[in-house]
């Protein structure tokens, strides 16, 4: 029953690293691209690890060995690691591509570039 | 067994990042997928490691998505206009 579980899981994990890798070529622009592979591959891991607990769980119920006790916690430090770096990472190059004179490609409103030319202008 | 399947998708998601990590037209673009190829590689160093049942696989997953975050703020300062 539990192992339906974890299939699910996994299933979900693959279809959205999947999306998010082909979301690198589909989209035009520095920023969408960034905005599709960062949010689905980080969605997509955390259910990885969701995977990896459940079935670390089973195991250390099946043996009782405490190797797979270390192998739940430390997955919970992965996961952790993971939902405080990864947006940080994503927000930092999307305003180094911004200083550095990328411009988003069709935009309208740009109310950052704005804000940094009044910046500049006082 | 199907953790070593997922790992093996996995493996070909991160190939697709690969071609833009060396098709991109610009240095951002690079990073992006640099970025994106990090965090697949974590998701299938943890499969792996469940596949093989060694919880240190998992210790180097921790590792590496600390050191990737550090090298990423890094390239992101070095684009923004110098490392001083």
């Amino acid at each position: 029953m539990i192992e339906y579980v974890i299939m699910i899981f996994l299933a979900i994990s693959v279809t959205f690293n999947m999306l998010g890798s082909i979301a690198l070529h589909r989209f035009p622009d520095v920023y969408t691209r960034l905005h599709g592979a960062t949010k689905c591959t980080t969605f997509g891991t955390i259910f990885a690890t969701f995977a990896v607990i459940l079935h670390a769980i089973v195991r250390l119920k099946e043996t009782g060995n405490p190797k797979y006790l270390q192998m739940a916690l430390h997955s919970a430090v992965a996961l952790l690691a993971l939902l405080l770096t990864n947006p940080v990472g994503a927000h930092a190059i999307a305003k180094a591509s911004h200083m550095s004179g990328y411009l988003p490609k069709r935009a309208v409103v740009d109310a950052y570039l704005e804000k940094r030319r009044e910046k500049r202008n006082e | 067994m199907m953790f070593l399947y997922a790992t093996i998708l996995i493996g070909i998601a991160g190939l697709i990042v690969l071609l833009r990590l060396l098709l991109g037209p610009t240095v951002s673009d690079r990073v992006v997928a640099l970025d994106t190829l990090n965090t697949l590689v974590v998701a299938a160093m943890l499969l792996l490691g469940a596949y093989y049942e060694r919880a240190i696989y998992i210790d180097i997953a921790i590792v590496y998505a600390l050191l990737s975050y550090i090298g990423t703020l890094i390239i992101a300062k070095y684009l923004q206009g110098g490392l001083t």
